[in-house]
């Protein structure tokens, strides 16, 4: 009888630590601004922010800088808020970062330089995109 | 002309093997329910009549599509979105499963064969109706998911079908407008990423592995429904076992697949629609165990009646998050959302709600053995193996819901905003590190616990060989691999010693009965996977770490993790301990053995054909010459790279691939150089931009004289030699003209390149034809000819030359992994047969030592 009992509150201490864990360690959506507070108060945790690319009046996509040896790049992202913030990224430019709908970035502030530790991006889908000729 | 008539012809089987699929339900729990054996059993006839029917319909579907894809009839949606002319057949086998349709229909087709061997091989045992009656139903479900009907009235959609012409699906296209009976004239092809053959056997066997989880909980279900609460296990434990082999098997090709084809850097990355995989093998695998418990000694039915059924309610809710488009921002590829949500919901509930609710009524009447646990006995360890694999699964299943919980969130109008955790492999790391220790741990000690019931002293005996040699290897290999992380040290370990106490065990076997090895087998194999993924993940180490000392930026600390390295087109540039050497592009020629280089094969309007410019041979074979019309992959761009170890001097030569794609960019996957401790991963991370995209510079103008140097964007460059030409490619020379060919020599880092601009005199008329070469980025043009001065005056226009950014990680040990794998498998597979003998022939044989339930039960589980 106590062996079981054991080991049933070891399973459920297990669980609760897992569940606990995990709303520790989950991220959050959060717009440049909050993320910017954020860091302020010394909270280095990684954030995902969800925004698109700044684009110019004919739509162009403008402040997409490779570094010169192509081995990072930064760009300019828009979140939900119409905050704009230049990220910066050490990796090599995503081929298809010019034609993303939505960007998708994971990272923080590090000394008011928002670093972006992954980047996901969303494209339109071929079904949009595909005309037929 | 539109072929519209396959597609009705398809559309029909479909809807007609819903109803089949209906009509077998009803007919099945009609006759599980009929008292009265002549009824039930004409009942049962009829239903098997309408099974078979429904299959027939099924074998009718799958045919109907793959005419539409075979025959390249692009009018519908299916083949204009998933094929294209140029694919080969055997990846328009893939094409079925890239739409969300088709993978739904391979799911179908599955269980129509699984229904098959059922009803043949339980003919005389009474279990064929109720197990029947459920798979009946998922298909019902399943089919339905195809339908592609609108119910008249309240105008609901069910299901999406295959058989949509486009005009249907695009109806907003003007073409369709002008012209109803378009047809466009290739289809926009076959994800490049699925163009591997890993891609055709992979899903199938995945989906195979979904269908037979059903094959227990059909038999569990049944078992509860005619009382009959020990019988099913009997049957369903072999399905089990093969089930658990092959969803493992296809989680690992899948794994390797990721491995080979993509460029996220291993085989494993906490992707949610990987989890959904993992999640519910694990509480297979747990209910494995627990129903050989209960084969043993009679205890742990209900826990083996809650794991099974919990199971199959986890393949349903890992559809769910696949296919409902619920996952969005947290997978990077789940599958494009067909509105099926509300659908994929109800069967969901449907069968996770009938099943407790069963249970839950038959709760009071399922046996339980109220016997005291021991920590000495067998089955004791093994639950404890089967409450660990819930555990680990648990703790994937809690973070991988996040999307799920905003979701419920803001169905009741809350705002939620979490986000899976930002750094996955790390998180689900620390976690299922400690739980594979402890699998080992148990793996390794819940052997010995065998024959006969333990007690300390014996178990000391027992421990104490494998123990001394478990510390000696491990000790070894803890030296020899430099481990100092000390819960790596403590998987090694744990490790060592599982693959050292199951091989004990298995050499005990190997010479009485083999068929009983599996659990060993499986077991060494366990601890194999986890040796392999510890050295392969947890040591693996990027060797293209950035030595330029080039700081991105200067005000910041943040230039850390600059893991790439960019290679210039012949430059030699040290990384780790070798020397590398990007030599250029190649493409992969139809019936050629080895790669072309690009640059002496000239485009034309077609992309899979090209000219060749020079003859080629290889190893004294001729394979072209130069004016052929040469056949290529012209999706495919390889990049040679030659590696040179800087000690030993050794070469080898590796060709990560490149794929430019206009829906997904670039397309990368790695060459791998496999060595039997090792593999060196390379891929390219960027590649310059298209030769039509790229930008020129201003043509400068230069007066060289014969054997004079110049420099040409960087390079060193000689006019060697002019000469009178008879023959132009693409002008055609008449009486009179004068052409004359330059031959300017570049030295291009350790490889010499030959530019050759014509100059054409025809009626005091001048033409130039200028002579590029794409990997230098430059175009020279002779301008004109200068003979008073004895010299040439050159335009040099020049771009940025050819260049790759390389990643490269280095994976120790990573073939352990895949050989712990195909041993879990075969133990996998042993097992299963063993257990299937046992169910079919039940009395031929003698019973072992091992498998005697009816032996006292002295101190039993019944945690």
């Amino acid at each position: 009888m106590k062996l079981k009992y054991i080991i049933a509150l070891i399973v459920i201490a297990v669980a609760v630590t897992v569940i606990i864990s995990t709303a520790g360690d989950a991220s959050s959506y959060v717009t440049f601004q909050e993320a910017h507070t954020l860091a302020e108060r010394g909270k280095a945790a990684k954030i995902h922010v969800v925004g698109q690319l700044k684009k110019d009046e004919q739509g162009e996509v403008i402040g997409v800088e490779p570094s010169e040896d192509k081995l990072s790049v930064s760009f300019v992202m828009v979140d939900q808020n119409n905050q704009e913030q230049q990220v910066y990224y050490n990796e090599p430019m995503p081929a298809d970062l010019l034609r993303s709908e939505q960007v998708v970035v994971i990272g923080s502030y590090r000394n008011e330089h928002f670093v972006a530790d992954e980047v996901l991006l969303k494209c339109p889908s071929k079904y949009q995109e595909q005309e037929i000729s | 002309m539109i072929n519209t008539l396959i597609g009705n012809l398809g559309h029909f089987f479909v809807i007609s093997s819903f109803v089949a699929s209906l009509v077998a339900a009803y007919a099945y729990i009609t006759s599980t329910l009929q008292t009265d054996t002549v009824k039930a059993q004409s009942w049962r006839n009829f239903a098997r009549t309408a099974f078979y029917v429904h299959g027939g319909l099924v074998f009718g579907v799958v045919a109907s599509l793959f005419f539409i894809i075979y025959n390249h009839l692009f009018e519908y949606h299916y083949a204009w979105s998933h094929s294209s002319l140029s694919l080969p057949v055997y990846y328009m086998i893939s094409c079925f499963w890239e739409g969300q349709e088709g993978s739904f229909l391979l799911w179908i087709f599955w269980h129509v064969i699984l229904g098959f061997v059922l009803i043949r091989t339980n003919r005389q045992s009474g279990w064929e109706a109720p197990v029947m009656a459920v798979f009946a139903l998922v298909q019902a479900f399943l089919a339905s998911m195809i339908l592609g009907t609108v119910i008249p009235g309240i105008e609901l959609k069910v299901g999406s079908s295959p058989f949509l012409l486009l005009r249907d699906v695009m109806t907003d296209a003007p073409v369709f407008a002008m012209n109803p009976d378009f047809q466009p004239e290739d289809g926009t092809g076959l994800n490049p990423l699925l163009q591997n053959y890993w891609m055709v056997i992979h899903p199938p066997t995945l989906f195979l592995g979904f269908a037979t989880t059903l094959v227990p909980f059909a038999f569990c279900i049944a078992g509860i429904w005619r009382r009959k609460y020990e019988s099913w296990i009997k049957p369903a434990l072999p399905w089990a076992i093969f089930s658990a082999a092959v969803l493992g098997l296809g989680i690992m090709m899948g794994a390797y697949w990721a491995y080979e084809t993509l460029n996220f850097g291993g085989y494993w990355n906490w992707d949610p629609v990987e989890n959904a995989v993992y999640i519910p093998w694990l509480v297979l695998v747990a209910s494995i165990h627990t129903l050989i418990i209960f084969k043993n000694n009679g205890t742990a039915l209900k826990t083996s009646i809650v794991l099974v059924i919990t199971t199959f309610v986890l393949i349903l809710y890992s559809t769910f998050l696949t296919r409902s488009g619920i996952l969005g921002n947290a997978s990077v590829h789940s599958f494009t959302d067909l509105g099926l949500s509300g659908q994929l919901l109800i069967y969901l509930l449907f069968f996770t709600v009938a099943a407790i609710v069963l249970s839950a009524i038959r709760w009071k009447e399922i046996p339980t053995s109220e016997k005291e646990a021991s920590a000495y006995s067998r089955e004791f360890w093994i639950f404890i193996g089967a409450t660990v694999l819930c555990l680990m699964s648990f703790q994937v299943l809690v973070p991988t819901s996040i999307p799920v919980y905003n979701a419920i969130v803001e169905a009741f109008g809350g705002v939620s905003n979490v986000a899976p955790p930002a750094d996955q492999i790390e998180f689900y790391t620390k976690f299922q590190l400690w739980f594979a220790i402890a699998i080992a741990l148990l793996s390794g000690t819940g052997q010995f616990f065998f024959w006969r019931k333990m007690d300390p002293e014996k178990l000391k005996n027992e421990l104490s060989i494998p123990l001394i040699l478990t510390l000696i290897i491990s000790a070894i290999a803890i030296l020899a691999g430099q481990v100092t992380n000390p819960v790596y040290i403590l998987l090694l370990t744990v490790s060592i010693y599982s693959i050292i106490a199951n091989g004990k065990i298995l050499l005990r076997f190997g010479k009485t009965n083999f068929q009983l090895a599996g659990g060993s087998i499986s077991h060494i194999g366990i601890a194999m996977i986890f040796l392999g993924i510890l050295f392969s993940a947890g040591y693996s180490k990027v060797v293209s770490v950035n030595e330029s000392g080039l700081l991105i930026f200067k005000d910041d600390p943040a230039n850390e993790n600059l893991e790439n390295t960019l290679l210039w087109i012949n430059e030699p540039r040290k990384m780790g301990e070798y020397e590398l050497i990007y030599k250029g592009q190649r493409v992969d020629a139809r019936d050629v053995p080895v790669y072309v280089d690009k640059k002496i094969l000239r485009p034309t309007e077609t992309p899979f054909l090209v000219v060749a410019t020079e003859d080629f041979a290889y190893e004294g074979t001729s394979y072209f010459a130069k004016g052929d019309t040469v056949q290529i992959h012209p999706e495919n761009t390889y990049h040679e790279i030659q590696y040179t170890n800087r000690e030993t001097g050794k070469q080898f030569t590796l060709y990560p691939r490149s794929q430019v794609n206009p829906n997904m960019g670039l397309i990368a996957s790695p060459d791998i150089r496999r060595t039997a401790f090792k593999d060196l991963y390379t891929h390219v991370s960027a590649i310059p931009p298209e030769a039509e995209e790229k930008e020129w510079s201003e043509m400068e103008e230069m007066d060289v004289k014969m054997g004079e140097q110049f420099f040409a964007n960087d390079y060193v460059a000689q006019l060697t030699q002019i000469e009178r030409v008879d023959a132009v490619e693409g002008v055609e020379l008449q009486e009179g003209d004068l052409a004359v060919k330059a031959h300017i020599q570049v030295m291009g880092g350790d490889t010499e390149y030959l530019l050759q601009p014509i100059y054409l005199i025809r009626d005091r008329m001048v033409g130039r034809v200028p002579d590029t070469s794409q990997e230098l980025g430059l175009r020279l043009t002779l301008l004109n000819i200068l003979p008073e001065q004895n010299s040439f005056v050159l335009g040099v226009e020049t771009t940025q030359k050819e260049y790759i950014v390389l990643k490269a990680i280095e994976k120790p040990f990573i073939n352990v992994l895949w050989i712990g794998t195909l041993l879990l498998m075969f133990g996998f597979g042993v097992a299963t047969y063993r257990r299937y003998q046992d169910y079919h022939k039940p009395a031929g044989r003698k019973e072992t030592v091992q498998s005697r339930p009816q032996k006292p039960k002295n101190k039993p589980v019944s945690v």
